[in-house]
């Protein structure tokens, strides 16, 4: 399988599959570690994965939970929010977006779905005629993730399908910006047909050439020669006009720029080649090169093939646009709450952001609570306090309650538009094109043209006829196409190997770039920190098994991003029912179970007087988590009460993956702010404190370490300045570390180190890395989901990956050496063809051996030697 | 030594045959997602099963939800 995600990977193949000795959910696989709901002798983790399995056995399509173990996407919206949300789909302009067809009966439209990823979902997906009537047929395109779906309208409609879908774990994500798609699926046909076209006539040119290779030098009868030589070169004509036309086009567009790129040789060598072989043939001359032209074209074209595959489920230019939400709930005079798109937001509308949800506009908080997550947009890891009266920048997350604003900017005017744009408007000098090939492109178009051009003085003394005659066959020798070859087998290889390890580069050549990178810019929050990843953390007095129960059950019922938090990490105490539970907005928490009265908040909340309290215990800050271990009760604090010792629980190992879009799905957080602090008090008597800090990636130090023998290093985040201190252990000494840092700071930081002569490799995840990702010779973005929404780059990496940064860079090093080694074969080959042409002797048969043996040595070489590096640095996973 | 020539001819007929298949089901989209469609063979079968061991195919008129 190509894509496998989420919980395959940790449960065991058994009855009932158990994470961390939890039993996983029969449908999604996440723990049942907070609710266990049984049904028909499985467990589910939430009844929204109960529905789904009771749905799909009731309509025979069990056989979903045959092909994988659990497949599904766990349900995180009851259906009346999910009713709410997509009520901007009945919307006539948004219908017409999404509609591919429609006629009035039948309509058509295709969907992104991010969760597809096994035989499963294919299944399910094109069943789904059979959970609805009005569904006629629904096709699966799953390298794009994608579903097209036709439906009767008046069985359901657009918004009816994609509650449907939504309703069984399949959200499409809706875009409504018209998507490349088509164009680039034309290219790839178009290239296809080329390849096609360059095929066909190769082999039959390869038929009629027979004879003159068989006849060695002898003549075939003239007659069958004239015709077998028009023949060859009617159709060699649409091989250079149709199938080599990239070629000679993007030739004539780097010479018009004053480039020689590597299509100028090329072109040079076509041209030569067919004008040289129809000369032959109209003047009777010779039988001309025809099968050495066709056969290099269509050699060229494979390679062409090979590197041009990209990610076609991936998108690595994304705009801001994609990254707002669809639509909001606008709240009109009534106090009726609608779902319009969010183009239609005006001025002075008063919108409604519920927990989870994004920004969409600059608005004034009305009425609410604001916990605002701005991690993604400015790198800063504590969500933002607001309340009402305070302006609120779009691009931010709600983590907390429900807020009512008014809107005071259009959604295309706000500050985070702004800030893209200027980035777009402020794009540096393009360097990134300056590769390898490119520069030996030049010189070697120069050498060959001198040589020709040499070498046809030399035999003008014995006729201007002759030296013509030797001009053009060092062209055709030199025809640079094992060198054509080599560098697109080799990338080509190198990409879809690392592609493999769940790296996707944008085009081959970053393979290139990235074996030259000097410096490895790092941003923080969400690079080398993980996303959503906070653990909380214990401190204070220890409490026991009894108090630890009563605190997981204060906290259970609670979704303020701290307690859930909590929770997790007491997860392994029962949740109680409690007497009195109660919120208090912005405070905390106070309950009462078995006649205690258990307080959970803010210190001034819970009465907690900080000037006594030592407060250096914030800077016991974790580097590494312990891993978890199954006899290790992490709910156990360790260390004795009296030397106040944290420590953190590492319990949950859900994979991030199954994580994406969770409500509160919050930052990490840091010791220092009380904001990420719960303290709690039993009976008035305070016990401790639970904090909540930010947790380092797996594999960063030794990451870093490995890194800084050849590459230097420096850190960017948008963050204050706390976790200074540990990171400076955590990065080799001298590396340059700078907090605080604003978008443009960032950009101009690279810009900078570039001046000076860097090759700079930025790494991060967010919209505040945007200019500098944009600005570096390789922007590469680090995420938990590489189809979600990413800033535009150059690389996308899924976040496990990145541990293993520094053997990428290793084996694209290695992929360059390959490239060099196989330009020194090609030239040996073209030397040998040069003594030919030089000396006048090049006939077709000693051309039509020396082509195929080149160029097909060429491309096993570089194969095959790619391969065995990535085998070597241990790429593959 | 004509014969040649309509052999030859034959065989770029047919040559060419082949080479408009070709375009044709390129530009039908056959090339456009090289997975799917082997997974749907196994699916089918999977499907075919399913029915049989139950007996039933439901009808529109059962399909309410949801």
């Amino acid at each position: 399988m190509p894509v496998t995600e989420g919980p395959q990977q940790n449960t065991q193949p058994a009855a009932t599959p158990t994470v961390n000795g939890v039993p996983a959910c029969h449908h999604c696989g996440l723990p049942c570690d907070t609710t266990d709901v049984e049904f028909e002798g499985k467990h589910f983790c939430c009844n929204g994965c109960k529905a789904v399995y009771e749905l799909l056995t009731s309509r025979d399509l069990c056989a979903y939970y045959d092909l994988n173990e659990t497949p599904g996407a766990t349900i995180r919206e009851d259906d009346e929010a999910a009713t709410i949300k997509w009520g901007f789909l009945d919307h006539d302009d948004v219908k017409a977006k999404l509609l591919e067809f429609s006629d009035g009966g039948i309509s058509k439209a295709t969907f992104t779905v991010p969760h597809m990823h096994c035989a499963s979902c294919i299944y399910i997906l094109e069943e789904l005629s059979r959970l609805h009537a009005g569904v006629v047929n629904s096709r699966v395109n799953f390298l794009r993730k994608q579903v097209t779906v036709t439906w009767r309208d008046a069985d359901i409609s657009l918004r009816g399908v994609v509650q449907l879908l939504s309703s069984i774990g399949y959200e499409p994500r809706i875009q409504l910006e018209a998507i490349d798609r088509k164009e680039h699926k034309s290219e790839a046909r178009k290239l296809l047909i080329q390849l096609g076209i360059a095929g066909f006539a190769f082999g039959n040119i390869m038929l009629m050439s027979f004879p003159e290779y068989l006849t060695f030098g002898g003549r075939v009868e003239p007659f069958l020669a004239n015709a077998f030589g028009y023949l060859n070169m009617l159709l060699a004509l649409p091989v250079v006009f149709y199938s080599a036309n990239g070629y000679l086009s993007r030739a004539w567009k780097g010479l018009r720029a004053k480039t020689v790129n590597l299509d100028v040789p090329i072109s040079l060598g076509v041209l030569a080649l067919f004008l040289r072989s129809s000369y032959e043939v109209i003047f009777n001359a010779g039988s001309g090169y025809f099968d050495s032209l066709a056969g290099l074209v269509f050699l060229l074209l494979v390679g062409r093939y090979i590197q041009e595959r990209t990610y076609a489920a991936l998108s690595f230019d994304r705009d801001y646009r994609s990254y707002f939400p669809l639509a909001v709930m606008r709240r009109d005079g009534h106090g009726d709450e609608q779902s319009i798109p969010v183009t239609e937001i005006n001025v002075g509308d008063r919108i409604v952001v519920r927990k989870g949800e994004l920004i969409p506009a600059d608005s004034i908080l009305i009425e609410g609570d604001g916990d605002i997550d701005y991690s993604f947009v400015t790198g800063e890891s504590d969500p933002v306090r607001k309340e009402s009266g305070d302006v609120i920048y779009a691009g931010g997350r709600q983590t907390s309650s429900r807020l009512e604003m008014e809107v005071i900017e259009e959604v295309s005017r706000s500050y985070l538009v702004r800030l893209w744009n200027q980035d777009a408007a402020n794009t540096g000098p393009a360097s990134r094109f300056n590769t390898l090939t490119e520069k030996i492109s030049g010189w070697f178009t120069g050498a060959v043209l001198a040589i020709a051009t040499i070498a046809a003085l030399f035999w003008v003394p014995s006729g201007v006829g002759h030296a013509i005659y030797v001009f053009t066959a060092v062209l055709i020798v030199a025809c640079p196409c094992a060198l054509a070859l080599a560098t697109p087998f080799t990338l080509g290889t190198a990409m879809r190997i690392l592609g493999g390890s769940r790296v996707y580069l944008k085009r081959a050549s970053v393979v290139e770039t990235l074996a030259r990178i000097t410096h490895v810019v790092f941003d923080k929050t969400g690079t080398l920190t993980e996303t959503g990843g906070g653990v909380a953390g214990y401190q204070g007095e220890e409490l026991n098994e009894v108090e630890q129960t009563w605190v997981r059950s204060l906290v259970y019922h609670s979704t303020h991003p701290i307690s859930m938090k909590v929770n997790a990490f007491l997860h392994n105490r029962p949740a109680m029912k409690m007497d009195e539970v109660h919120e208090v907005e912005g405070k905390g928490l106070h309950g009462r179970i078995a006649g205690y009265e258990i307080k959970l908040g803010s210190a001034e909340w819970v009465g907690v007087d900080l000037d006594n309290t030592p407060d250096d215990a914030a800077e016991h800050v974790i580097l590494k988590p312990r891993p978890f271990a199954a006899e290790e009760d992490p709910a156990h604090p360790v260390g004795d009460s009296a030397s106040r010792t944290f420590f953190s629980a590492d319990g949950e190992q859900i994979p991030s993956s199954l994580q994406n879009d969770a409500p509160g799905n919050l930052h990490s957080n840091n010791t220092a702010t009380p904001r990420n602090q719960a303290w709690v008090s039993i009976d008035g008597q305070v016990k401790g404190v639970f904090t909540v800090q930010s947790r380092f990636r797996p594999g960063m130090d030794s990451l870093l370490n490995t890194l800084a023998k050849r590459i230097k290093l420096s850190l960017l985040s948008g963050d204050n300045d706390r976790e200074r201190h540990h990171l400076a252990q955590l990065f080799p000494d001298g590396a340059d570390l700078r907090f605080q840092q604003e978008p443009f700071a960032k950009r101009d930081r690279v810009r900078e180190l570039q001046e000076s002569g860097e090759h700079v490799l930025m790494v991060g995840d967010g919209l505040n890395d945007a200019g500098a990702l944009d600005a570096a010779d390789i922007g590469l973005v680090v995420s938990q989901d590489v189809t979600g929404f990413s800033p535009a780059c150059d690389a996308l990496m899924d976040q496990d990956a990145l541990r293993n940064l520094d053997k990428y860079i290793e084996f694209s090093r290695a992929s360059t050496k390959v490239i060099i080694a196989a330009f020194v074969i090609s030239f040996a080959y073209n030397l040998t063809g040069l003594g030919f042409a030089v000396a006048g002797m090049l006939s077709p048969l000693v051309s039509a051996i020396i082509m195929p043996i080149s160029s097909i040595s060429v491309i096993v070489f570089t194969t095959l030697l790619t391969q065995f590096h990535a085998a070597r640095i241990g790429v593959r996973r | 030594m004509s014969v040649i020539l309509v052999l030859l001819g034959a065989g770029l007929v047919v040559a060419l045959v082949f080479l408009g298949l070709f375009i044709w089901a390129v530009n039908s989209g056959q090339y456009d997602d090289p997975v799917t469609p082997g997974w749907r063979i196994i699916l089918d079968d999977m499907k075919k099963k399913n029915s049989k061991d139950t007996g039933k195919h439901l009808s529109r008129e059962d399909n309410d939800v949801p």
